[in-house]
């Protein structure tokens, strides 16, 4: 989720001046975005240490916090927005986190990488798994131990009792509105609880 | 809480080459008007020992308030002339172009009343008539973090510094830290509080009258009075080290650094002899502490440390406490500090997020314990330069920060 393009198109589903909690914040660079760009306010949560310094150098309130951990330092609907950006894939506890983000954010948006986007199909219609620029590891070393679809994530969502108040994908900086399902390589969801 | 006493082993060749500050001169203030304490006694004048490093902006808004912590004084950083090995406890932070740069930064270190290093404490005369110019010893009165902070906020005041930039401690001095954010919400931006807790843990609190027992029961500590007896209770300190120096390292690090290795490589069949290195370590420590240590002050101290508490007028309530607080955070803790634990620190993230104030938490993976504050761990320093630059970026900045009422989950992601 490190494309500029990418970033400000999730940024968009942002109303301006939200308290915004980023789970999974990388170096900050959205929440940086957001408090220039949109008057918001927040905090970013990260495990990582060098991106959580990156966060530090960049002036971006930061919590270093393990996500599998839950978000029990959080209150019920205490943000505007919880984003939880190209980090779900890489949780245990997905449909936890996910019930989390819609617990503690007024509204949810996610994003992931979308494991029905066509070449991932043809990839592993010719019997290996995928490897692109949006899911670059070998299956042995990859971080997202999760690979779901976009079409998996609504089944989820219903289950889960969300609603979704956008989807789209994202392909090469573009919203995908058309079969996002089969034509982006990144699956996006604005959802909130009930 | 302690100066780690071989802290050399840990300090990295880089750091060592970082330019000192140099050295420099420890000054007094004495203070006329009464402090009021918690307890209800009242100091009738005080003498603060302090010291200072960097120069004072024109518009006196670059002063940053260093709290120390059990052990330790005003001299945070440099040394003293003449004096080997005289570094500043927190010198490894604090110095040109180190994190806390004094090039940028006005530093003061002060030493807490009832501290044993200059400031008035048990050694002091007792002004009271009756006690005919003794010193005070065991009747010097108990002293509160809340009384430290009112007594440095008038050596702040006295200084011409209405508005500090920063107030920073680890351990104890992180919970003096703490309250200046409440006791003075509107007199600094940031609060720096690293390796400590809102409160003490029960198991914290035994470990501390283990020792203040280990002192009294001292055949030389003649009810705290030892000094007109000629006496020093130096068992009772020694022990009281020892048993600080266990909590403040984790069990790693003493595996680490001391295993089961042997002083003579073999066994000596003695039940009193030391023969485990790090019963040498420790009975080290302990020997050197209680030749520098006051003991009243042990005991005053250790009981600052069991009454902190600032959640206990909202009845527990951390989220109401710091409701008051108007500054920026920045707390950090080790994730094998078992004294100071990360879940403490943790306490207090969640008590700033529920009152929407700005904060960054950085839980630093370090493997010394408590004692990791006082080490230069890379990711830490790196934390805490990146604090400060930030800092010095606000105050140099073209628009100056919002008034601090108005900054308040303002415009800080």
């Amino acid at each position: 989720m490190s494309d500029r393009k990418d970033i400000e198109l999730i940024a968009d589903l942002v109303p301006n001046g939200s308290r915004v909690l980023d789970l999974g914040c990388g170096d900050g660079e959205l929440l940086a975005l957001l408090r220039r760009e949109r008057g918001c306010n927040g905090y970013g949560i990260e495990i990582a240490d060098a991106n959580v310094l990156a966060c530090h150098q960049r002036g971006v309130n930061v919590i270093q916090l393990n996500l599998e951990e839950g978000l029990s330092l959080f209150e019920d609907q205490s943000f505007d927005v919880v984003l939880q950006l190209d980090t779900l894939q890489h949780l245990r506890n997905t449909e936890r986190m996910l019930r989390e983000t819609a617990r503690v954010g007024r509204v949810g948006i996610v994003s992931f990488p979308n494991f029905a986007h066509w070449p991932n199909r043809l990839h592993v219609a010719a019997g290996r798994m995928p490897v692109t620029r949006v899911l670059p590891y070998q299956w042995y070393d990859t971080p997202n131990i999760r690979v779901g679809t976009f079409a998996d994530f609504e089944v989820l969502a219903k289950k889960d009792g969300l609603t979704i108040l956008d989807a789209f994908g994202i392909q090469a900086g573009k919203a995908v509105r058309t079969w996002p399902n089969l034509l982006a390589g990144v699956a996006v969801f604005k959802f909130q609880r009930g | 809480m302690s100066r780690f006493g071989g802290a050399g082993f840990f300090l990295s060749r880089e750091l060592r080459l970082m330019s000192s500050l140099g050295d420099v001169l420890p000054q007094s203030m004495h203070f006329a008007e009464p402090l009021g304490l918690a307890s209800g006694a009242v100091l009738r004048d005080y003498t603060l020992a302090y010291e200072t490093y960097g120069t004072l902006n024109s518009a006196r808004s670059n002063a940053v308030l260093v709290c120390h912590a059990l052990n330790a004084s005003h001299h945070v950083a440099g040394t003293y002339a003449g004096q080997d090995k005289s570094e500043g406890w927190w010198d490894n932070l604090i110095g040109p172009g180190k994190p806390l740069d004094t090039d940028r930064f006005f530093i003061i270190g002060v030493n807490n009343p009832g501290s044993c290093f200059g400031s008035t404490g048990p050694g002091s005369p007792n002004p009271d008539p009756a006690a005919s110019g003794r010193a005070y010893g065991s009747d010097f009165p108990v002293v509160t973090v809340e009384d430290w902070v009112d007594a440095q906020a008038r050596l702040v005041d006295a200084l011409g510094i209405t508005m500090l930039a920063a107030v920073i401690g680890g351990s104890l001095g992180g919970m003096q830290a703490l309250d200046w954010s409440l006791r003075y919400p509107d007199r600094l931006r940031q609060c720096i509080a690293i390796a400590t807790a809102p409160n003490l843990s029960a198991q914290n609190i035994a470990f501390n009258e283990v020792a203040r027992r280990a002192i009294v029961t001292d055949p030389e500590f003649f009810g705290g009075h030892y000094a007109e007896q000629g006496a020093i209770p130096r068992r009772g300190l020694r022990v009281a080290r020892m048993i600080g120096h266990i909590t403040y390292l984790s069990d790693d690090a003493m595996e680490a650094r001391f295993g089961r290795d042997l002083l003579q490589g073999t066994l000596g069949y003695s039940t009193q002899d030391v023969e485990f290195q790090i019963e040498a370590y420790l009975r080290h420590q302990g020997d050197k502490f209680s030749e520098y240590f006051d003991a009243n002050t042990y005991l005053l101290i250790t009981r600052a440390l069991d009454y902190f508490d600032p959640a206990r007028p909202h009845g527990g309530d951390l989220t109401a406490t710091f409701a008051k607080a108007r500054c920026k955070f920045q707390l950090v803790s080790f994730t094998t500090d078992w004294r100071f634990a990360p879940a403490r620190s943790r306490e207090i993230v969640k008590a700033l997020v529920d009152n929407k104030l700005d904060l960054s938490y950085a839980e630093i993976a370090a493997p010394h314990g408590h004692d990791a504050f006082l080490l230069d761990d890379p990711r830490y320093h790196g934390v805490l330069r990146a604090c400060f630059e930030n800092l010095a970026r606000e105050l140099e900045g073209p628009s100056p920060r919002p008034s601090p009422a108005s900054g308040r989950g303002g415009s800080h992601v």
